[in-house]
């Protein structure tokens, strides 16, 4: 028994939280996003069960759990990227600043514009750097060369990535190296002037040296925007974020997919130091998943 | 102290090498190879006596006729006709296909891909026009016929040239949404995922990033069907195309075209006296019809490259 909790004692000096981040988590933040009793179903499987939570705005929030836990589904509720996925359907509701984002009367493409979102393989458009980060805000009128080339270096600059291509705005994008293809894309979503930036397992094709990049990237940016983040890794859930969810998989009876359940939602150093359920602490501390 | 490097045992040393070096398996391996390169041996064969076939007797009227041949219209004597009448009538075909058939297809392709729910009513749609571009040509002469020279009579005028245009556009039409529907379906869904994540519509993320991904592959089908609609006879026979004599050529009265043009010469008797036979007109005919194709491929060939340039980032 000695040995176990020796372990796990081990482990949480391993995985520190950054007391600088726990800083910004004010309690009276107010919530950008309301997440009520969410369901969400592929075709009659029921992939997210029961979720709530509230997300506040400029702070980080990650979403962690074992493969299959419904995050990445959860995450892409956020922005209706789920509208395109054609058996996706949506129970409860998602309330951003009190709106019902699944409100039939919200269209979807308004959505997207305000919530940006950054995905799992950076995905450039094949597009020169330059046309990649004008697209957003062309599509949104923005047509004088000037405001683009202003909104453009801009980006480029929040996203961290102007030094390295000011000199080669013209080329392709997919010329890049993939951390620099995933600052692309962060520029890209910041472009348009999102108030959410989503972040789908961003990190997850890089090298721990543009991940680091990125992590850094998040905390310059994270006041003025909102993030969220669904991680596979752990200690970039504890360095980066103010709250963690924490979401595992439940057996079906009737199927032998699993459910996604939300577990335990709160302040990312409480997660990792003291969690209120024994599934969280089992987590984080490697113990499963 | 030095280090004593370990040596080899003789014994295992033979035993490695013995089983590196075995080739034994390699036999069957290299039959294949052989049948492989027969096949392709074969098919070259095939293609080169083609060419030769109808090179060899269309070179004197080449070097008689010159111009002249492209020019002429279509008569009794093989000294003095050209293919005129049949070129004017394959290029509208052409320009109908350009103008109706393409269009048409890549926007049903983009609706199929795009837009349309994965519907019991949609897939049954999609077999069906599959099955479509397997009916003989033959058939689409005999729709041609009803729809286009007779229903449609107050527009096509007939049997012209436009209703051969619009019949050959409706026979290329699967072929095109096929190909062009393989296209879309083969564009990452990170592109789209990437426009939807901007805030840009499903059409502006099909405009912008879906059709030109899928250009090289939607390219290269409708160019190739283009190729073959031009070859086809069949339907042109069934909706009346002119084997005989054709004085002036127009779009409201009759027409032919170049493969008509050969179908009807090669069944000719040559004349007395005559230095050509139709037989060597009737070859010429098929050179400029397989240099036309080929004009056609290379195009296609040239601007896939260019496209797929652009979508690699190099």
């Amino acid at each position: 028994m000695t040995t176990v909790t020796d372990q796990t004692t081990q482990m949480r000096q391993e995985i520190q939280v950054s007391d600088a981040a726990e800083d910004h988590v004010h309690e009276t933040q107010h919530p950008v996003f309301e997440v009520i009793d969410l369901n969400v179903f592929y075709g009659a499987f029921l992939a997210v069960k029961d979720a709530n939570l509230s997300i506040r705005q400029h702070e980080i929030t990650a979403f962690i759990g074992p493969s299959g836990c419904g995050k990445t589904t959860m995450l892409r509720c956020f922005n209706r990227m789920n509208d395109f996925i054609e058996t996706a359907r949506v129970e409860g509701s998602i309330k951003y600043h009190g709106v019902d984002l699944y409100d039939p009367a919200v269209n979807s493409t308004e959505v997207r514009r305000r919530i940006g979102m950054v995905f799992q393989k950076p995905n450039p458009f094949p597009k020169s750097i330059y046309d990649n980060v004008a697209y957003g805000p062309r599509l949104s009128g923005i047509k004088k060369k000037g405001e683009l080339d202003e909104v453009v270096e801009r980006s480029l600059k929040g996203a961290a990535l102007w030094d390295e291509v000011k000199d080669r705005l013209k080329a392709s994008g997919l010329g890049l190296s993939g951390g620099q293809q995933q600052r692309l894309c962060i520029a890209r979503a910041i472009a348009v002037d999102p108030e959410v930036i989503l972040m789908d397992e961003p990190c997850s094709a890089l090298d721990p040296i543009a991940t680091a990049r990125i992590e850094d990237l998040m905390q310059e940016i994270k006041s003025k925007y909102t993030i969220i983040i669904v991680t596979h890794n752990m200690q970039q859930a504890a360095r980066v974020s103010d709250r963690t969810a924490f979401f595992t998989t439940e057996v079906n009876p009737d199927s032998d997919r699993r459910t996604g359940r939300l577990v335990e939602f709160d302040r990312t150093k409480k997660m990792f130091s003291n969690p209120n359920d024994e599934r969280t602490e089992q987590y984080v501390t490697g113990r499963f998943g | 102290m030095a280090l004593v490097s370990p040596t080899v045992r003789s014994s295992t040393q033979e035993q490695v090498r013995q089983g590196l070096t075995r080739r034994d398996r390699n036999v069957a391996g290299l039959v294949l190879q052989v049948l492989l390169l027969l096949a392709v041996l074969t098919t070259l064969l095939i293609l080169f006596t083609l060419v030769i076939r109808l090179v060899t007797p269309a070179v004197p009227v080449f070097r008689e006729r010159g111009f002249g041949f492209l020019t002429g219209t279509i008569g009794s004597d093989p000294d003095k006709v050209g293919i005129w009448p049949g070129l004017y009538g394959s290029f509208f075909i052409g320009l109908g296909i350009v103008l109706i058939g393409i269009p048409l297809g890549i926007a049903a392709a983009i609706y199929l891909e795009e837009y349309a729910h994965d519907s019991r009513l949609n897939r049954f749609i999609v077999v069906n026009i599959r099955n479509l571009a397997g009916v003989p040509a033959v058939i689409y002469g005999v729709l041609g016929l009803t729809i286009f020279v007779g229903w449609l009579d107050p527009i096509t005028q007939g049997k012209t040239v436009i209703a051969a245009a619009l019949t050959l556009a409706v026979l290329v039409l699967p072929i095109i949404i096929i190909t062009a529907s393989e296209a879309i379906r083969a564009v990452p869904q990170g592109l789209r995922d990437a426009g939807y994540g901007v805030g840009a519509s499903r059409w502006e993320v099909t405009r912008d990033h879906v059709l030109p991904y899928a250009a090289p592959g939607i390219l290269t089908g409708t160019v190739l069907s283009l190729a073959r609609a031009l070859g086809e006879a069949a339907p042109l026979i069934l909706i009346g195309a002119i084997t005989g004599l054709l004085p002036r050529t127009s779009l409201d009265g009759a027409f032919t075209a170049l493969p008509m043009t050969i179908y009807s010469w090669s069944s000719k008797a040559d004349v007395p006296g005559s230095v050509l036979g139709f037989e060597n007109v009737a070859a010429a005919a098929g050179v400029v019809l397989l240099l036309l194709v080929l004009f056609f491929n290379i195009i296609a060939v040239v601007l896939r490259n260019k496209y797929e340039k652009k979508r690699t980032g190099t």
